[in-house]
């Protein structure tokens, strides 16, 4: 197996583009990370393309051969990747198996959701598809509703408060001002969040991520052939995935993600690193609970011990570990099927020193996590510079 | 559309939504809701088997749904919870208002209720909820 590298990255402004279709999206971030790579089009051999649902956001499916054109990756193979909201990440993984496998050398991962076109309420219904349909959404319980579930079983276990998940945003708001890609610029207090509407008890309108447009690119190269498009390739030291069953109900625990825990442990196992090597990291923070949850499924918390943790302030900029940087999902936005591949694009930048007045000082390693609806998808990746 | 979708489903599977028929592993016992055609455990090396489930559990995390999706519109809010049942499985669902107060730990049986309505012509669906004792 081949060691991957990732040689070019690209981002859209996050938010309501409503000027820009799905297609002009995905061609602006693909434009960034081609000229970022210093490469032409016709050096892609193969495209990936992360999106969950164009059949119900714009009416477009056959999505991978329409990118591909758009690109101007001519005749290339394309494949649309969905894995609800980790389907970004997921292409990214598929990106690097196929550049590890030594079929294709050059690969583009692209992810994209233009989600504004249609009513909160259409877009709503069409994010619950990444529950289980027949058994939870069917019941009435909406997406945030499986959020707020495991939140208050687990403010009943360990005692967690709807102050520490508001300080989860809090926080990412506060980095996204400081990230001209981010769909909001807006510091929010405590305040603010406690006393937006209820959503689905504890979670409030400030627990959760917006509706967005979007998307991210990136280009994958053998690493032993990135020193000569880019002078600061980052290496990507592991790419894991795992599954769990799609409702709640099915799983043993909901005060954290099974996958996200197998995913986690497999990927320190591959690249033979633990949590305390990791110096920042973007988690799937589509709700304020699932922050928490993620900082301790991936290993750096005990179960419990995250919120009060954040709420200290041990997850914020340049502190103990720098959580989200990019604002998260929810200050960035989360144009869904961008998301996984917008994680990868904010390590790459911080880990070459890009990232300007969010710059994590001394960032080596750096770690994204993706998760598709409510925990039944985990993607894990760690990436590190290469000098 | 996405509930005629999930209406579907809904009658397919309606024996075990009318009368909480889950699935029995017959090697290792492991019981389902919903039930299954193949066991987590055994996989293909076993048999399951229908079996009916009691309706009595415990709440083991809720929440009040206020911005429901369009079908549920007429209901919010309303509390929905994930319940363990007394054999083992658990499962998510309505808790309907009846005064008493649902916590984590509250007991509760299953009652058979309209559940949402497809239109002013439409059918009516029906579904066990939970109703706390």
């Amino acid at each position: 197996m081949r060691e991957v590298a990732i040689i070019g990255v690209g981002l859209t402004r996050f938010g309501e583009r409503w000027e820009h279709g799905l297609r002009d999206l995905m061609a602006e971030a693909g434009l960034n990370a081609l000229n970022d790579a210093n490469i032409s089009s016709d050096d892609i051999e193969m495209l990936y393309g992360g999106v969950m649902a164009s059949g119900r956001f714009v009416g477009q499916e056959h999505i991978a051969a329409l990118l591909a054109d758009q690109l101007g990756f001519k005749n290339i193979p394309a494949v649309r990747v969905e894995n609800a909201c980790a389907s970004g990440g997921t292409a990214l993984r598929q990106g690097y198996i196929t550049v590890a496998s030594g079929i294709h050398d050059i690969v583009a991962v692209g992810g994209v959701e233009k989600m504004t076109d249609v009513t909160t309420s259409e877009a709503t219904t069409a994010l619950g598809g990444a529950g289980d349909q027949e058994w939870e959404l069917a019941q009435g319980i909406t997406f945030p509703g499986l959020y707020a579930l495991m939140a208050k079983r687990h403010m009943h276990d360990y005692g967690t408060t709807e102050e520490q998940m508001a300080a989860v945003a809090v926080k990412n708001h506060k980095n996204a001002v400081k990230n001209k890609y981010a769909q909001f610029h807006k510091e929010i207090t405590m305040e603010e969040v406690l006393r937006s509407k209820m959503v689905a008890d504890p979670l409030k309108v400030f627990d959760c991520s917006p509706i967005s447009d979007g998307a991210a690119a990136i280009i994958l190269a053998p690493l032993e052939m990135a020193k000569k498009f880019n002078d600061t390739p980052i290496k990507i030291l592991a790419s894991t995935q795992a599954t769990d069953s799609l409702s709640l109900a099915e799983r043993e625990s909901i005060t954290g993600l099974r996958a996200t825990q197998i995913a986690a442990e497999k990927a320190f196992s591959q690249a033979k690193l633990k949590p305390k090597d990791i110096n920042l990291v973007e988690v799937h923070d589509c709700f304020t609970i699932a922050e928490i949850l993620a900082i301790e499924d991936l290993g750096f918390y005990r179960k419990g011990k995250a919120a009060k943790a954040t709420a200290d302030g041990e997850t914020a900029l340049n502190s103990k570990l720098s959580v989200n940087t990019s604002g998260g999902l929810k200050g960035c936005g989360h144009p869904v099927g961008a998301t996984g591949v917008k994680q990868a694009v904010e390590i790459a930048m911080q880990l070459r020193g890009e990232a300007g007045e969010r710059q994590v000082s001394g960032a080596e390693i750096g770690m994204t996590h993706n998760v598709g609806g409510s925990g039944a998808t985990a993607v894990v990746h760690i990436m590190k510079r290469i000098n | 559309m996405l509930m005629e979708k999930a209406s579907a489903g809904m009658w397919r599977k309606i024996d075990t939504r009318y009368n909480l028929i889950g699935s029995e592993c017959q090697k290792c016992d492991a019981l389902y809701f919903p039930p299954r055609i193949i066991c987590r455990n055994c996989g293909r090396d076993t048999k399951m088997v229908p079996k009916k489930l009691s309706g009595k559990g415990t709440v083991y995390s809720f929440t009040t749904i206020r911005v429901p999706s369009d079908a549920f519109k007429e209901s919010a809010p309303y509390n929905v919870a994930v319940v363990a049942l007394e054999e083992g499985p658990k499962v998510e669902g309505h808790v309907i208002e009846s005064g008493k107060k649902v916590e984590i730990g509250t007991k509760v049986k299953t009652v058979f209720r309209k559940m949402y309505v497809d239109g002013e012509e439409g059918l009516i669906h029906y579904h066990f909820k939970f109703e706390a004792l």
